[in-house]
């Protein structure tokens, strides 16, 4: 164990800047860094990404490990995994992070089969045992009915992060680092799948993760015509969108995209109003961050209520246009 | 043209939270009887996707489903929508592993298998939601994989995928043998067929048992794990819920919205 050292990150950019889910996990990664002593390395791999490496280290990272390569358009699984091997055997890390992203959910399990070790996946809680001084991982099972607190017993320990669960250091201008270049030679024979083609199928709008408030409707609004209610209430607000259980969206009554659970959307809004959701674990463990939960369903003993500080019993057909209407007064006055 | 679908029989995802009891002393589920035992969810729309090739291209569709006393009318369930051989990975043995010593077991039955040109997991599954297994057996086989897939096809040898993502898909291709992880946006799977109950039951599986793949009681279940749960607990996040009340329905709405108002939350 004496061998392991550091932290090491898997980083991710958007549009040339540092993701969130980055920022958040070098806030996990230097309390745990500082914990033991020890440094925090990001591995960044991409085009154009300079810009965000100053970021890492203005957000806590002490070294970063660079493929900046035009070649690099997209991620790519066997060459980001032959850069985190790469960087493993160098830094032979304590722990290694990744977000739980669409990136980090398809490279971590890949990397821990390649390193022989264990990864804990959509992780939402990160400790140190004080004993052992090994990370202990809490994650939510049985579809958020309860949650388990894991070991992972071979270095590095691994884990995917669940966004928006960690919170980030304040930016510190003076904070700087070390850049190690990674060297591989990007041959196409290492390159087993290739991405054809990428498709936005978000819609215009307010995405559901900016979101100020959401309005989610579920198998109870029964068809498509109940969702433009739903929309045409969202649009009294600021800063609203409309989110979904996975029935409404596995009828096609809504795009897939905006479902929101487990398999779906991780949100966190300032307000998430239910409306005909009957609050199964899958649902809630995605939106249970919210502040304040609203709910409407006509069964009085709809497991949402629980999770919801109002609840209004009722047909939604009724409720939502008196509910609507009183809205419009207020916010007009 | 072989398919191979990997399985898990869970418990009953859509049971209510109520019935769902967990033995904090062992770290294990109750064993509630009045919890159904059924395929995972994610898993059976792996088997869809399997079939759905099947229907275009006669391949033929063998289910690998690994645990311990598995039940046999959860196993046959992907027989009556139309695969065509299962095989049961039950022993002892393979309690109390994790998506390690999982993925290693059904990699080693696989090479047991031998000849295949596409497997096909579900993208998690409902009680541990890891996420890990498939990826794992295509390292192990080394062999390409895309994961959490709404639409697979196949011809001369590739496999093109639709991957879905947070904001659309991606579409990828890769050479065959190579490994698909399902998701639900793949679409409803069959139901199974009454049709078939006679021919799905006349079906025996193969039971293969720990050295009959090649592994070692050490490799297997809880010794063969890497991750170990040191404590499963069932937060207690319930807040007390105001209801809002009215004469009418209508006023009920209102004061709601009120009731916010006042609050700020609106
Ligand atoms: C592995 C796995 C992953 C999953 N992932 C997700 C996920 O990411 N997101 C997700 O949402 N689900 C997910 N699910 C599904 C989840 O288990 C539930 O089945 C689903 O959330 C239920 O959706 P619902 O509340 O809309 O429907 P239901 O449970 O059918 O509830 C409908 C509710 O509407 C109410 N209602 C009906 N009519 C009216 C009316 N006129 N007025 C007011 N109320 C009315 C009813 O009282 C009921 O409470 C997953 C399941 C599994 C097994």
């Amino acid at each position: 164990m004496d061998i392991y050292r550091g932290i090491v990150i898997f980083g991710e950019t958007a549009d040339g800047k540092l993701a969130s889910i980055t920022r958040e996990m070098l806030g996990a990664g230097r309390r745990l860094a500082d914990n033991f002593g020890e440094e925090v390395h990001v591995i960044l791999v991409g085009r154009g990404i300079q810009s965000a490496v100053d970021e890492t280290f203005t957000y806590g990272a002490d070294k970063v490990h660079l493929l900046d390569n035009p070649k690099v358009k997209e991620y790519q699984p066997d060459l980001f995994v032959q850069c985190a091997i790469q960087v493993c055997e160098k830094a032979k890390p304590k722990a290694f992070l990744l977000g739980h992203t669409d990136m980090g959910q398809d490279l971590g399990p890949r990397i821990a089969f390649r390193l022989n070790t264990a990864l804990v996946t959509d992780c939402i809680d990160l400790t140190i045992d004080l004993d052992t001084k090994r990370c202990i991982m809490a994650k939510q099972v049985y579809g958020g009915k309860a949650q388990a607190d894991f070991d992972c017993e071979t270095y590095p320990q691994m884990a995917t992060i669940r966004p928006k669960t960690m919170s980030p250091l304040e930016k510190d201008e003076t904070r700087k680092g070390e850049i190690i270049p990674i060297t591989i030679d990007i041959d196409d024979s290492i390159i087993k799948t290739r991405l054809i083609d990428k498709v936005n199928e978000e819609s215009h709008g307010i995405k559901l993760e900016d979101a100020d408030i959401i309005i989610s409707g579920g198998r109870g609004i029964g068809g498509p015509e109940g969702f433009q209610q739903l929309e045409d209430l969202a649009g009294l607000f600021k800063n609203a969108a409309v989110g979904a259980s996975r029935p409404a969206c596995d009828e096609e009554w809504v795009s897939t995209k905006i479902q929101v659970g487990i398999t779906g959307k991780i949100v966190a809004p300032r307000v998430y109003i239910a409306v005909g959701i009957s609050g199964a674990s899958q649902h809630v463990t995605g939106c249970s961050g919210s502040e304040t939960i609203i709910a409407i369903n006509k069964d009085k003993t709809a497991p949402i209520f629980k999770v919801s500080k109002f609840g209004l019993v009722a047909d939604w057909e009724t409720a939502l246009p008196a509910f609507a209407n009183k809205v419009k007064e207020l916010i007009n006055d | 043209m072989n398919i191979i679908v990997c399985m898990k029989e869970v418990r009953d995802p859509d049971a209510s939270s109520d019935v769902f009891k967990i033995d904090m002393n062992n770290n294990t589920l109750v064993s509630a009887d009045n919890v159904l035992k059924v395929v995972n969810p994610f898993d059976e729309q792996a088997v869809e996707a399997a079939l759905r090739i099947k229907d275009k291209t006669g391949a033929k569709v063998i289910v690998l489903n690994l645990g311990h006393q598995l039940d046999l009318v959860v196993a046959r369930k992907p027989l009556l929508m139309g695969a065509d051989e299962f095989i049961l990975l039950d022993d002892e043995g393979f309690v109390g592993g994790d998506s390690w010593s999982t993925a290693h077991a059904l990699a080693m039955a696989i090479k047991k298998i031998g000849s295949y040109d596409l497997i096909l997991c579900g993208r998690q599954a409902a009680d541990s939601n890891a996420g890990q297994v498939g990826l794992g057996i295509a390292q192990i086989l080394g062999i390409p994989c895309v994961t959490i897939a709404r639409k697979i096809e196949v011809e001369e040898g590739k496999a093109t995928v639709e991957k879905v993502t947070q904001d659309g898909y991606e579409i990828i291709e890769m050479a065959l043998p190579a490994l698909v992880t399902v998701s639900s946006e793949l679409g409803q799977p069959r139901y199974p067929s009454i049709k078939r109950l006679r021919a799905a039951n006349s079906i025996q599986p193969l039971i293969w048992k720990p050295a009959d793949i090649g592994l070692e009681p050490s490799d297997t279940g809880k010794a063969g794990r890497r991750a170990k749960i040191l404590r499963l607990y069932q937060p207690v996040r319930e807040v007390e819920c105001e209801f809002i009340e009215g004469e009418t329905i209508q006023e009920a709405a209102e004061n709601l919205a009120l009731r916010l108002r006042s609050q700020k939350i609106i």
